[in-house]
């Protein structure tokens, strides 16, 4: 008899029941990264979605990982029913069955009638989740720490003579490994093959010394705009939308560098176990139709994956997302499957650096 | 002689400044009318407008802190007399049992004290997982009942010690029952270590974060975690009102404690 | 009269609470304790792979052919339920490159049954089997190899981490390090004002343990929150000296999101846990023996050294062992304050609980911590002749 089990029945007759968090189905708890950009996503999926259904969203604020999801499906008490996830996160969560499988089938066409298929960007569909957003990890520089000469490449990012000041670091090192050997000149062609050597990782490392000293390190993208509009930071590593919204809608002083961004895509899953399936497959059907993502570009700038959203978008916003022409040269597509292959050892040995 | 009275002063006073001057900075700072977490110059010059009840009002309007605090509130509530309750009888049977028995037993009883939180919070969340105690106020009111429980048998131990067993002897072999003596005798002579030890396992189980943070879902937040994401994801001023109450709280406590021991000492 | 004998009743009123500390504290500590050594879920994907490569001597190169049948079985038998996507990421947690090697391997034989050798030439390297060999054996030592910065090679030996990748061992260290500065500073710090606390006038008195027991039943996060609004960049303190114009707007103090944060919030927190039991102790002694030793004529610091300070030395030891066991067990300060230089032992643990989910190596590293307090506390009470309570 296994000690899981064991415990499980001790645990049953000593402690009686848990209480199970159920839910009526009226209502859908979706999690999702908060700040701007759960406050898009409120303006243009879930209101819209409640008004249309009567369905009521709670909206939870969680910083990525599937460590809860985890909790929760395997302890079979589910209190989420959609979550909002990245693709590695989507893979891994697929792999590890937290997620319940999509009906590629039942997705609704596109506006222009284009099949859904045919619609979406490569890659927006996926086993276990429906594309939402492409976003992009960009530099964002707080102007006002540069008098004279404004940084305006990567490199500038890393070269902490020239352009002194503290540098805004994630604590995961997702994107930033690839940063790293662009500013060291290898060539976003190239970066993936590069970090799949030991001595490619070691060229990154090396290359994040440089500026470990000026580093100040941020773990959510509250954060990390908390740190620049204080004055904290001179630059930071940045999720596009949430500077893009500090910029617009509150007048701060950063700028957005999108030299060498790395984008990447958000899905949304259904919870494995979910009480409302039927309602949460409704829900993400409603929220990745045309219109929805378009009007989501109106909240924070993060690009539509319909190719028929296009249309839709106020050309001002447009040149503000990751996917405009002018931002798109020198992009590097986040590659979620490598990471999946090498991110624990990694993450491993990023966490090792971090502590010493 | 004065010399070293004079330099003993000193450092008491720079000590006892280091113990309370940062607690006692955060109330004026929670009357801040900007986002900020430091003072503003109209704030330094006492002028009216540079004072602001925003961030109250700010909490007050917020279903999450409205949530939070009634989370906590209730697991506190029901935490605290099963703990209490457990700790007293546990206290009150210690001294009955035998030497080295009674050694075992108080140190797996005081265990809770010693046993870093964080191995607890590791323990029960691998344990509880499978149990379906995750993501539940179930799982959080037991381990903050085994948390706070040995407060209480401490507090209870300590005014037993001064409490002579022959005592309540005496009144059986006078015809007592025991649970005449008990209420007669024992209790009017445990009542100070019952109450703190109740005081002691309510502030446990309210300050709680480690062992919550690892088993709440969202809908479990407690006051402490919600103050743990304010201070993380987004320093609002809104915590500093948060703890500017909380302090309060504690010394109108301590100030009414003070005045109930000083009425007694007067009565008496 | 019928009298139940006390041992009863002291049986009675005990066991409740026991119980459940057994069941509801202790369990789950042993279950964690269980777990770091335990981990079957390798072994209950790949059965006959177990079974056939049980008698397979490593050293002699490749297994037989009854180890790649197994295999080839055991792939098959996953196929189709998303159950070959958790060996590979279970396999690739140990290897880069096993997630990419196993799901290749599962979709080819799905398709057509070919030879393993012929799909992938990783499958001629020995060391793919020693690993998988070794994964599916439900006890393991890895996880506790891993908590201390060693590894197991292919061929068998222990060698210790690569350089890059050590880090517990160092963190241990530092933990080791931060509770005894605390530590060291609490004496430092506590000593006069317990003594002040003990020998103050009654008014003053009552002052005094105001200012120590504000900060101890005040909330921990309160406290935090509070050197945070003081040390921070645009803190009070950096504001007040920059206006006195004592450091410059670039040159602001950087007191906290680092060790330093770690250091004094954690002081701040722990200094009222030094302060209460040696009052305690200095209480207790009788003015008289101070009165005598200056009646004999010694200075005032012969008598506190001579008389007074080792009256007082059981409540030293006591505040300063409670104070030093509590710090290393710090979680929430580090995590708010400590930045990345500040982080203690703790949370790595949370880390890998929460954030990576390699649950065995969070359980290794809480087993190696509770080892430590547990016997640091039964030292400490031998020392100080005094139980847990």
């Amino acid at each position: 008899m296994s000690i899981s089990r064991l415990a499980r029945a001790t645990g049953l007759c000593v402690l009686g029941l848990g209480i199970p968090s159920s839910f009526a189905a009226e209502s859908l708890t979706i999690a999702s990264f908060g700040g701007q950009y759960t406050a898009s996503q409120r303006q243009a999926h879930y209101e819209p979605f409640s008004k249309e259904t009567g369905v009521d969203i709670k909206s939870v604020d969680y910083n990525g990982g599937l460590a809860e999801l985890v909790a929760q499906v395997r302890s079979g008490s589910v209190s989420w029913d959609v979550v909002d996830v990245e693709m590695q996160d989507l893979d891994r969560g697929c792999a590890d069955g937290l997620f319940e499988k999509v009906d590629i089938d039942a997705l609704p066409a596109g506006a222009d009638k284009r099949a859904a298929k045919d619609d979406f960007l490569d890659g927006a569909l996926q086993p276990c989740g429906v594309g939402s957003v492409v976003w992009s990890n960009v530099i964002a520089v707080n102007e006002p720490a540069f008098q004279d000469a404004k940084p305006q490449t990567i490199e500038d990012f890393f070269d902490v003579e020239r352009f002194p000041g503290k540098r805004g670091l994630p604590k995961r090192p997702n994107a930033l490994l690839e940063w790293a050997l662009m500013a060291d000149g290898v060539a976003p062609g190239d970066v993936y093959a590069t970090l799949s050597s030991e001595e490619g990782v070691d060229r990154a490392f090396r290359k994040l010394d440089t500026i470990k000293d000026q580093a100040v390190f941020w773990e959510t993208g509250a954060q990390m705009i908390q740190l620049l509009v204080d004055g904290e930071v001179a630059m930071s590593t940045a999720y596009n939308g949430r500077v893009q919204g500090a910029i617009s809608d509150e007048g701060k002083p950063l700028r957005i560098l999108w030299d060498r961004q790395i984008w990447n895509a958000d899905y949304y899953a259904v919870v494995k176990g979910t009480h409302a399936k039927k309602e949460a497959d409704a829900f993400v059907r409603y929220a990745t139709g045309t219109v929805p993502l378009a009007a989501q570009t109106g909240f924070i700038a993060y690009g539509p994956v319909r190719r028929s959203a296009e249309a839709l978008i106020n050309p001002a916003k447009a040149a503000n997302l990751p996917t405009a022409k002018a931002n798109f040269r020198h992009a590097l597509a986040f590659n979620s499957k490598w990471w999946t292959d090498h991110g624990e050892a990694i993450s491993e040995r990023y966490a090792s650096w971090l502590a010493r | 002689m004065n010399v070293l009275r004079l330099s003993l002063g000193f450092a008491v006073g720079a000590i006892s400044l280091f113990l309370i001057l940062p607690i006692l900075v955060v109330v004026p700072l929670s009357f801040n009318p900007e986002p900020y977490f430091s003072f503003t110059r109209s704030m330094l010059l006492l002028q009216p407008d540079g004072w602001s009840l925003r961030w109250y009002r700010e909490v007050a309007e917020s279903a999450q802190w409205r949530l939070a605090l009634k989370n906590s509130v209730t697991i506190a509530i029901i935490v605290t007399p099963v703990a209490t309750a457990l700790g007293t009888a546990a206290a009150l049977g210690l001294r009955h049992l035998g030497g080295s028995v009674r050694t075992l037993v108080a140190a797996v009883l005081g265990a809770p004290l010693i046993i870093p939180v964080i191995i607890v919070a590791t323990g029960t969340y691998l344990f509880f997982a499978p149990l379906g105690l995750t993501q539940s106020l179930t799982g959080i009111v037991i381990v903050h009942v085994v948390l706070a429980a040995p407060f209480v048998v401490v507090t209870v131990s300590g005014t037993l010690t001064t409490f002579d067993a022959q005592l309540s002897r005496a009144a059986a072999t006078l015809g007592a029952s025991p649970l005449r003596a008990f209420a007669r005798v024992t209790l009017p002579l445990i009542v100070p270590g019952v109450i703190s030890g109740a005081l002691f396992a309510f502030v446990t189980s309210f300050d709680e974060a480690v062992v919550t943070l690892f088993l709440a879902s969202y809908d479990q937040r407690t006051v402490p975690l919600q103050m743990w994401s304010g201070i993380r994801d987004q320093l609002s001023p809104a915590v500093l009102v948060v703890a500017s109450l909380l302090v309060l709280l504690v010394a109108i406590m301590m100030v009414v404690a003070n005045l109930v021991q000083a009425l007694k000492r007067g009565g008496e | 009269m019928r009298q139940r004998s006390p041992h009863r009743t002291g049986w009675t009123l005990v066991l409740p609470l026991l119980v459940f500390t057994l069941v509801t504290f202790l369990a789950p500590i042993g279950f964690m304790l269980w777990k770091s050594v335990y981990d079957p879920e390798v072994a209950g994907l790949l059965g006959q792979t177990r079974q056939a490569l049980a008698k397979w001597q490593t050293s002699t190169g490749l297994p037989g052919p009854e180890g790649f049948d197994a295999l080839s079985r055991d792939l098959r038998d996953l196929t189709g339920d998303g159950r070959v996507s958790q060996l590979a990421l279970r396999l690739n947690r140990e290897r880069s490159g096993m997630r990419q090697l196993i799901e290749v391997t599962a979709d080819a034989i799905a398709e057509y049954d070919r030879p393993l050798l012929e799909i992938d030439p990783r499958w001629g390297d020995p060391d793919t089997w020693v690993l998988l060999k070794r994964m599916t054996q439900p006890l393991t030592a890895r996880y506790f190899l891993s908590a201390v910065d060693l590894q197991q090679t292919p061929q068998g030996s222990i060698v210790r981490q690569d350089e890059s990748r050590r880090i517990y061992v160092y963190l241990f260290g530092r933990t080791i390090l931060v509770a005894s500065v605390v530590t060291a500073v609490c004496i430092i710090l506590g000593y006069p004002f317990a003594y002040a606390l003990a020998t103050a006038r009654p008014r003053m008195q009552r002052l005094l343990f105001f200012i120590v027991m504000l900060p101890f039943w005040t909330s921990l996060l309160v406290r935090t929150t509070a050197w945070i609004v003081l040390l921070q960049r645009r803190g009070v303190l950096n504001e007040i000296l920059v206006a006195m114009n004592i450091v410059s707007e670039r040159s602001r103090l950087e007191l906290i999101y680092n060790l330093s944060g770690t250091l004094i919030v954690m002081t701040h927190v722990l200094l009222p846990f030094f302060v209460l039991p040696l009052y305690a102790v200095m209480k207790g002694i009788p003015k008289q023996y101070v009165r005598a030793g200056k009646s004999l004529g010694a200075g005032p610091v012969r008598v506190f050294l001579r008389i007074y300070l080792p009256m007082t030395l059981p409540g030293v030891l006591a505040g300063a062992a409670l104070v030093f066991i509590l710090s290393l067990g710090y979680y929430v300060t580090p995590a708010l304050v400590g930045g990345r230089t500040g982080q203690l032992i703790s949370n790595q643990i949370a880390f890998h609980v929460q954030t990576s989910l390699n649950w065995g190596l969070a359980a290794a590293l809480g087993s190696i911590l509770l080892v430590i307090v547990v016997v640091l506390t039964m030292l400490l009470s031998r020392v100080t002749q005094r139980g847990v309570l």
